[in-house]
This record gives C-alpha cells, structure tokens and sequence, in this order.
C-alpha cells in the first residue's frame, strides 16, 4: 500500500473518532433523560420515556441512518451535513439502549437509600443528583462500556450511505488496488485496536467513580471464608 | 410532509419477498450461531491453553469488530481464495459468525450457573465425561439461557439489513431499490421501520411467555 491509501485511511480513522465521540455524548445525554424520565412519578411522563425505548430499540439502526438521510430532508426540510445526520441516528438508537442500563441502575439502588432521601426531605431532584446517581452511575459503566463498543461498530453503518469514514475507505483502497485481503485485514485490526482502547478507558473510569462513591476496592482478607455453592442444586433460576 | 398511499400499495409485493429473505436469514444464521457459540463455549472448556487461547482471542477479535466490515471481508475477499458463494450464503454465514461469538458467552454463564452439586452427582455416579455433558449438565444449562438467546435472535433481526451492503434484497434492500427507481424515499423506508418495530416487538413478547413457561 502506498503512503496516499495510508494517508486515506488515517482520514477515515479520523471521521470515524469524530462520529463516535458525538454520537457517544448525544447518546449519553438521551440515555440519561430518557432514563430518568422512566422513573418519573407522572405516569404520562413515563409512559412517552418508555414509548420512545421501545420505537428507537425496536427499529434498526441501519434504517434509522436511512430514514434520517432520505426521508427527514423532503420532509421536514432538514437537509443535515452527513456527519450531523449519521450523529443523530446513532445518537438517538443507541440512547434507547442506554435509557434502559441508567433505568436497570436506578432501579437497582437500595431502596433504603432513597427512603432516607424521603426522611431528610430531599426533593426528587436532590434524592436524584445528590443520592441516587452518585451510587447509580458507577453500576452503569460496564454495561455502557459494552454499549460504546456496540456504537463503535455501529459506525462503520454510515458507510453505506457514503461518509468517509473507515470502513467506507477500506472500499476505496479495495478499488484502488483491486485487492481485498490486505485492506480489510488492516480495517478490521485498527477497528479492534479503538475498541481495546476504549475498554481500557472505560475500565480506568469506573475505578474512579468507585472511588468517588466510597465503594473503592479495598484489598483486605476476607473475614469469612467461602463456602462452595453446594445447597441450592436442582433449584429453580432465580 | 406527503404521505402517498398509492406508494406504498406499489411497494407492497416487494416488501413481502424482502420479509421472506430477511426472515430466512434470521432462522439460518440463528441455527448458525446456537451451534457455533456452543462449539466456541465447550472448547473454552478444555483444560489446555493451546485451545482456550486462540478460541479466545479469535471470538474476542470477532465480537470487537464491525459486522460490515466482516461482511465485506468474506464477501469480497473468499472469491480471491477461490471460495465463491451466493451474497446471500456469505451473509448468513457472517452474521451467524458474529452473533456466534455473543451466545458463546451466553453458553458460557449457563454452564457455569449449574450448581457444582450436579459435577459432583454425576462423579458420583461415575458418569462418563460425555454423558456428564449430554445427560446432566447441558440440559440444566440451555434451559437457563434460552430467554438470553432470545434476546440476541432480536438483535440480530435488527443487523439482517447490513446484507443490503453486500447486495442481498432483504427489507431494506428491497426498499433501496423501489425507492431509487419510483423516487419515493419517504414510504417504503417508514414502512419497514414500521414493520422492524412490530416484528422486534413480538417477538420480545413471545420470549417473555416462553421466559415464564421455562422458569415455572
């Protein structure tokens, strides 16, 4: 391969960073207000954050790209810049998904915790900042780093419809150099390459949230040994 | 906004063959990713590295990668090899591929839910190693992870239209094309978003009955 093809490719690792980090925030920020919606004590309230998880998850993302590339700009008027609109079709899918993991955690907080909110006469929005998500949003960041890899695949989608990004030129050196082997080989290591990184980045920021939570991993001897699992064969599930 | 029914009357034969295809794929590349994710989760089992480590790293490669661009990968580069299929057997077989990788695990947390207690009968009984698996252990498993592999058949419903990059005519396929040769983007393309929700939709209903007749 030759430096231009390479320098091709940096362009496309390049776009692709850019869709993720914006798709990321804008699916962070619908994930959190979709989510706590749910939570809402108006039952209208939580049935609209519900209606819009079941819409954005029930649908695929690839159409979703479609619908927001063809079918918004006639009619509504919108004609967005590629990377908008790519952007906002992830943004809004992958939100839906993560609507789900903010709610599963805040459900998940012990409910004595927001009883105490209750005695000390919080209003819902400080039992919310000030108790619930503090012990909430470490739970989220594993499964919300899944979702980043997820969304990191997802991107490659906006190749389709012909946005540079790094799959889009993996096609373009493939027709360049009439060769596929190597191109996609390349492509599929650098796409492994992010989503490692972002792993590990995940990683180190649930460990600070932990911290900040006062659930830090303290490295102490077990007081009580453990006891094998051998008393609840044949039960049920759960 | 203009909505045109006759449009979407036009669309409608096409929609139907889409659906069958998309389908299709949906059933084959399930059945391809149940058998692979069990293949990949009982040699995860083995008690040498030589195995568990190049099925981990392999799988984990898979899972960490783009279903596109996999999809191109063997589309474009098995011919090269002198391996040539239809778009429509490479499709299936890549997305089973991928997916297998995501139920391997699934397999992997159902095996490992089976309470040592039932290791220890089968010992016990002096089972063989075989019949452990067949008779005792895989049985307790499955039955534990079938809500889990429900949930990965419907996202798998929701990749099926990433086959429309390697030239398959499925759903969105189907819709790509009435909507370039009539130019009407706006009804084909909300008729199968429409049509996505409801299927994905029922099914997550039909898991949630088959999820309480399994636990009960």
């Amino acid at each position: 391969m030759t430096s231009g093809l390479w320098e091709l490719v940096l362009k496309g690792v390049w776009v692709t960073i850019q869709l993720l980090v914006l798709s990321a925030l804008l699916a962070t920020a619908v994930s959190f207000v979709v989510g706590v919606a749910r939570t809402h004590r108006l039952k209208f309230v939580r049935f609209l954050a519900g209606f819009y998880t079941e819409v954005f998850r029930g649908t695929s993302a690839l159409v979703m790209i479609f619908w927001v590339f063809f079918v918004l700009p006639p009619a509504f008027g919108w004609q967005l810049v590629p990377l908008w609109a790519g952007t906002l079709a992830l943004g809004l899918t992958y939100g839906a998904y993560g609507s789900e993991i903010v709610r599963g955690a805040l459900a998940a907080v012990d409910p004595a915790q927001r009883e105490g909110g209750i005695a000390l006469s919080f209003t819902p929005w400080q039992r919310m900042k000030l108790i619930l998500l503090p012990q909430a949003v470490p739970e989220m960041i594993p499964p919300f780093s899944n979702l980043l890899i997820e969304l990191l695949k997802g991107t490659a989608l906006v190749s389709i419809m012909g946005m540079g990004d790094l799959a889009f030129s993996g096609n373009l050196v493939r027709l360049a150099l009439q060769e596929s082997a190597e191109i996609y080989t390349y492509i599929l290591v650098i796409y492994f390459v992010i989503a490692f990184l972002l792993t590990r980045l995940m990683r180190g920021l649930e460990k600070k949230l932990k911290a900040g939570a006062g659930k830090a991993r303290v490295r102490r001897p077990d007081p009580e040994p453990k006891r094998p699992e051998t008393t609840n064969a044949g039960g049920a599930v759960r | 906004m203009k909505w045109d029914w006759s449009a979407v009357a036009d669309f409608m034969p096409y929609f139907w063959d889409g659906l069958l295809v998309t389908l299709q794929i949906l059933v084959l590349g399930s059945l391809i990713s149940f058998a692979l994710g069990l293949v990949w989760a009982l040699l995860m089992r083995v008690p040498t590295r030589w195995v568990t480590w190049p099925v981990g790293a392999v799988t984990e490669f898979v899972r960490n990668t783009p279903l596109l661009v996999q999809l191109f990968f063997l589309f474009y580069v098995l011919p090269e090899w002198g391996i040539t299929f239809s778009a429509l057997t490479t499709g299936v077989f890549a997305i089973g591929l991928h997916y297998s990788t995501y139920t391997m695990q699934v397999y992997r947390a159902g095996i490992e839910a089976v309470p040592v207690g039932q290791w220890e009968a089968a010992t016990a009984l002096n089972l063989p190693l075989r019949r452990t698996w067949t008779a005792v252990i895989l049985p307790q498993a499955v039955r534990r992870v079938v809500p889990a592999l429900g949930n990965y058949v419907i996202s798998m419903l929701k990749d099926t239209p990433l086959l429309m990059a390697i030239t398959v005519l499925e759903m969105l396929g189907e819709a790509r094309l009435f909507a370039q040769q009539q130019f009407q983007f706006t009804e084909p393309l909300t008729v199968i978003g429409f049509a996505f929700i409801v299927i994905s939709y029922l099914a997550s209903l039909a898991l949630r009955a088959l999820e309480r007749r399994l636990v009960h």
